[in-house]
């Protein structure tokens, strides 16, 4: 058995492109959901029930069997107040904390200063993808991201290993903080030196790997188990950080939709299961969110940008259930046809830090917001 | 001839196209360099690269449909060999603000059409480049505007137009998008069949005045039965749009801007830059080649030497026309094509409508690996025509020392320049070995091979990753 030690750990999935709040946890008794969903609302004897009010669509089975062990919080009605309905905009503020202003400090970023402030480890956070996330970017902060965990090293083609050493020996002087002043030759300096230190330590991950789960072919399976890999490579990694996508269902969604939900609702599954089959999972928790919901009235084909949606929190240690409450959907409690949120999203983040990684949440997300007692 | 103009002709060659090598460099620095920007504004011809070669060792670049993989093929090619680099350098610009790509359109064919319009009307009137996007098949379809009905609006378009290729966000209401929207209902594409074994047909723009919403629309403060191109009239008459475009021009050809999304609420790093072109665009009826011209020969331009950082493409493409010998298309031009994606730039497939985050936001520990890995393996083979030109040129020179031989390649490969800390250790490096000789074949291998080590080094450089 593989033994990690036991410091909480956060795996953030992002649903990016804004996932359809009032298709994936369905009001499926309520009239004004069928009104509003002529043309993509979900069949009800379709609609995975949870309770006699809402319910999972079809695609989210493996998710159910989660909620129904009693491993994931439901949390309705998340946003902030004026959306501005913009993917970009929205992302940033979720990434940033800041709604006013451009922030360029993300809370992932703040949060792993906190958890590593001498940056004894640059793998404290791993993130999974082609580009690096706002939400982790803090100047100085490391951060490394890898699409691939099997081709991930510096100068490979150097076969030599003498003569590679050499040239990365002579690397880490010419990214040395001596040399060059400002912000983007500091940050390209660190990232170098970074990726220097962890490539080697990373590629060790697959190597101890074994495992009877059988992930399915898909983008978000591989990355998932890319990080139960790392995770049970005990590198000390804290904060794992992930995005599938895209959600930006304006038209076709019916088809769309569900093939998304599939393919991550599976990936979960797996990635639990194979947490659970090596048992390290006590100390894992994932956040799954998305940057807004969608319109409350489809549009013949899909749904435009909306604003409050929903976030999920699993994990064993997660307390089950339903949060919050499930905005509105009459018409006039609706804002410009959408869907109010009523938990601000920096009060589930707060819920993470402070009852989950057990940190200061404030500074982070800039004030007090409402928590809610998921996880603890 | 000074090493300042071949510094600045480096400069203008790196910017308004993919960098060019060295003898490239000389002959255009003795034409001058307002002459070189009136060349490059003004290509000779509309032809692009031969088509020939490809089309007979690479049958399936040429309109691959929905075959994945080899799609950005045949645009690599022609990045790499353009004789008129400036076309191609505004089809990228174009391509990361109108960005569209296959994930969604599913076809390749109708991704590299708009590449196509991008080359052939980049730098003539933005307001006629606008109305072609909004009937551009590619677009309609990416942006669900063949969704956008009198009876059910869809506001993808009606959104993003406003957001990203014209105002920007703060510059009109909700009212506004909802109104652009109704304007665009009925311009749609046909035809709607099936999609086939390898591929979709392809698409053409229809306007469906059945389907058209008729009715009065009041857009930004004008009232009256509105269709789309009276949108992107009143669009145009924005001053807003041209500061929007500068901006644009600003970001991709000067010095990095904050992200396109915090345009709002970010002033721009060089206000005076930006109203100079803003005016230009106004002045010039939104014509983008007379904008290019201002920009290419004011001083904040010419002073911005490495002041941006390359894009995926730009590392990719310069590297290539560097080390030379991707002139015919040999195979393996497909994981060329792919090397930009594996560096965050995925070309005709961007990770949504806002395009790419640049600058900065390019460099992550995934993507700075792949940047020098990628450009050490071509560097570090001396036989490439580029890499073997440039040796030759050492050993004419007879340079022999470390510090020479470090001097000789920074020149030969911009110039680049780079901090003086960083060319100590370089010195460093190659003089653990003592001097260079170049007097007998042997010697001249053994040199050859200290110099590929050296030019790794360089590129694996942060001022590498500089433009």
């Amino acid at each position: 058995m593989t033994t990690t030690s036991k410091d909480p750990i956060l795996v953030v999935l992002q649903l990016t492109g804004g996932n359809d709040y009032l298709n994936t946890v369905i009001p499926y008794t309520n009239p004004l959901y069928r009104d509003n969903r002529p043309v993509v609302g979900v069949a009800e004897d379709r609609v995975l029930p949870l309770d006699d009010k809402v319910g999972f669509h079809p695609e989210m089975g493996p998710m159910k069997t989660i909620y129904d062990r009693g491993d994931m919080a439901i949390i309705h009605g998340v946003g902030y107040p004026n959306s501005p309905r913009s993917h970009f905009r929205s992302m940033d503020i979720w990434h940033t904390c800041e709604p006013d202003k451009l922030g360029t400090e993300g809370w992932l970023g703040k949060a792993t200063k906190d958890i590593d402030p001498n940056k004894e480890n640059v793998l404290t956070s791993v993130a999974f993808g082609a580009s690096l996330f706002r939400a982790l970017v803090l100047p100085g902060v490391p951060v490394a991201v890898v699409d691939d965990l099997d081709t991930y090293g510096l100068l490979p083609g150097i076969s030599e290993q003498t003569q590679r050493a050499r040239i990365l020996d002579r690397f880490a002087r010419l990214y040395s903080p001596a040399i060059g002043t400002g912000a983007v030759m500091d940050y390209l300096g660190q990232t170098g030196l970074d990726t220097l230190e962890g490539a080697d330590i990373l590629k060790q991950a697959p190597q101890m790997y074994s495992s009877s789960v059988e992930y399915p072919d898909t983008v978000i399976s591989k990355r998932l188990k890319g990080i139960a890999q790392i995770h049970m490579a005990n590198l000390g990694t804290r904060i794992f950080y992930v995005d599938h996508g895209s959600f930006d269902s304006h038209s076709n969604q019916v088809g769309m939709h569900d093939k998304l939900w599939q393919d991550v609702s599976q990936g979960v599954e797996c990635f639990f299961d194979d947490l659970k089959e090596h048992g390290v999972g006590d100390n894992v928790i994932m956040l799954m969110f998305t940057e807004f919901g969608r319109r409350t009235h489809d549009n013949g084909s899909g749904t435009d940008h909306g604003a409050g949606g929903a976030a999920f929190v699993l994990g064993e240690n997660v307390k089950g259930g339903q949060y919050g409450e499930y905005p509105s959907l009459e018409s006039r409690d609706l804002e410009q046809g959408d869907v109010v949120p009523n938990h601000d999203f920096r009060g589930l983040y707060s819920t993470i830090l402070e009852d989950w990684m057990h940190l200061d949440a404030k500074p982070i997300v800039e004030g007090s917001f409402e928590k809610f007692s998921y996880l603890g | 001839m000074a090493d300042h103009d071949i510094a600045l002709m480096s400069h203008l060659l790196r910017r308004a196209g993919f960098g060019a090598p060295r003898e490239e460099l000389e002959a255009r620095a003795a034409k001058g360099y307002e002459a070189t920007v009136e060349e490059l504004l003004n290509p000779k011809t509309q032809e692009i690269a031969d088509r020939d070669e490809m089309m007979r060792y690479h049958p399936w670049t040429w309109r691959p449909g929905t075959l994945p993989g080899m799609g950005a093929a045949e645009w690599l090619h022609d990045m790499v060999n353009t004789e008129n680099p400036l076309e191609e350098k505004m089809a990228l610009f174009w391509h990361q603000v109108f960005a569209t790509g296959v994930s969604k359109v599913d076809h390749y064919d109708d991704v590299m059409d708009m590449i196509v319009k991008f080359r052939q009307k980049g730098m003539g009137d933005f307001r006629v480049l606008l109305l072609e996007m909004a009937q551009d098949p590619a677009m309609i379809y990416w942006l669900d505007n063949c969704d956008n009905h009198a009876s059910a609006v869809n506001e993808n378009w009606g959104r993003e137009l406003l957001e990203l290729f014209s105002l920007g966000v703060g510059n009109y209401t909700e009212v506004d998008v909802r109104e652009c929207s109704r304007a665009f209902t009925g311009w749609t594409i046909q035809p709607k069949l099936p999609r086939g074994p390898i591929g979709r047909h392809d698409w053409f723009f229809q306007f469906k005045e059945e389907d058209h919403d008729d009715g009065e629309k009041t857009f930004l403060g004008e009232t009256g039965n509105l269709n789309g191109d009276d949108i992107i009239r009143i669009i145009s008459e924005q001053p807003a749009t041209a500061m929007f475009i500068a901006r644009h021009l600003y970001n991709f050809f000067v010095a990095d801007e904050a992200q396109v999304p915090a345009w709002a609420v970010t002033p721009p790093i060089d206000q005076e830059a930006i109203d100079l072109l803003t005016d230009t665009l106004i002045e010039s009826n939104y014509d983008i080649r007379s904008t290019l011209r201002v920009l290419f020969n004011s001083e904040f331009f010419k002073n911005a030497r490495f002041a941006r950082l390359k894009s995926p493409t730009e590392v990719v493409v310069g590297t290539l026309r560097l080390v030379g010998g991707a002139e015919f298309p040999a195979p393996g031009i497909g994981d060329l094509s792919r090397q930009p994606s594996y560096m965050g730039q995925d070309l005709l497939n961007p990770p949504s409508v806002e395009g790419w985050h640049t600058g900065a936001e390019w460099i992550n520990s995934g993507s700075l690996m792949r940047r020098v890995n990628f450009t050490a393996e071509l560097v570090g083979d001396v036989e490439r025509p580029g890499i073997k030109s440039l040796v030759e040129r050492l050993q004419s020179q007879g340079d022999k020392s470390a510090e020479k031989v470090v001097d000789g390649c920074l020149d030969l490969m911009g110039p680049l320049e780079v901090q003086p800390e960083s060319r100590v250790e370089l010195i460093q490096f190659v003089g653990e070995k003592g001097e260079f000789g170049w007097s007998s074949p042997e010697q001249t291998e053994e040199s050859k091979a200290r110099v590929s080590e050296l030019l790794q080094l360089i590129v694996s450089l942060r001022e590498y990753q500089y433009a």
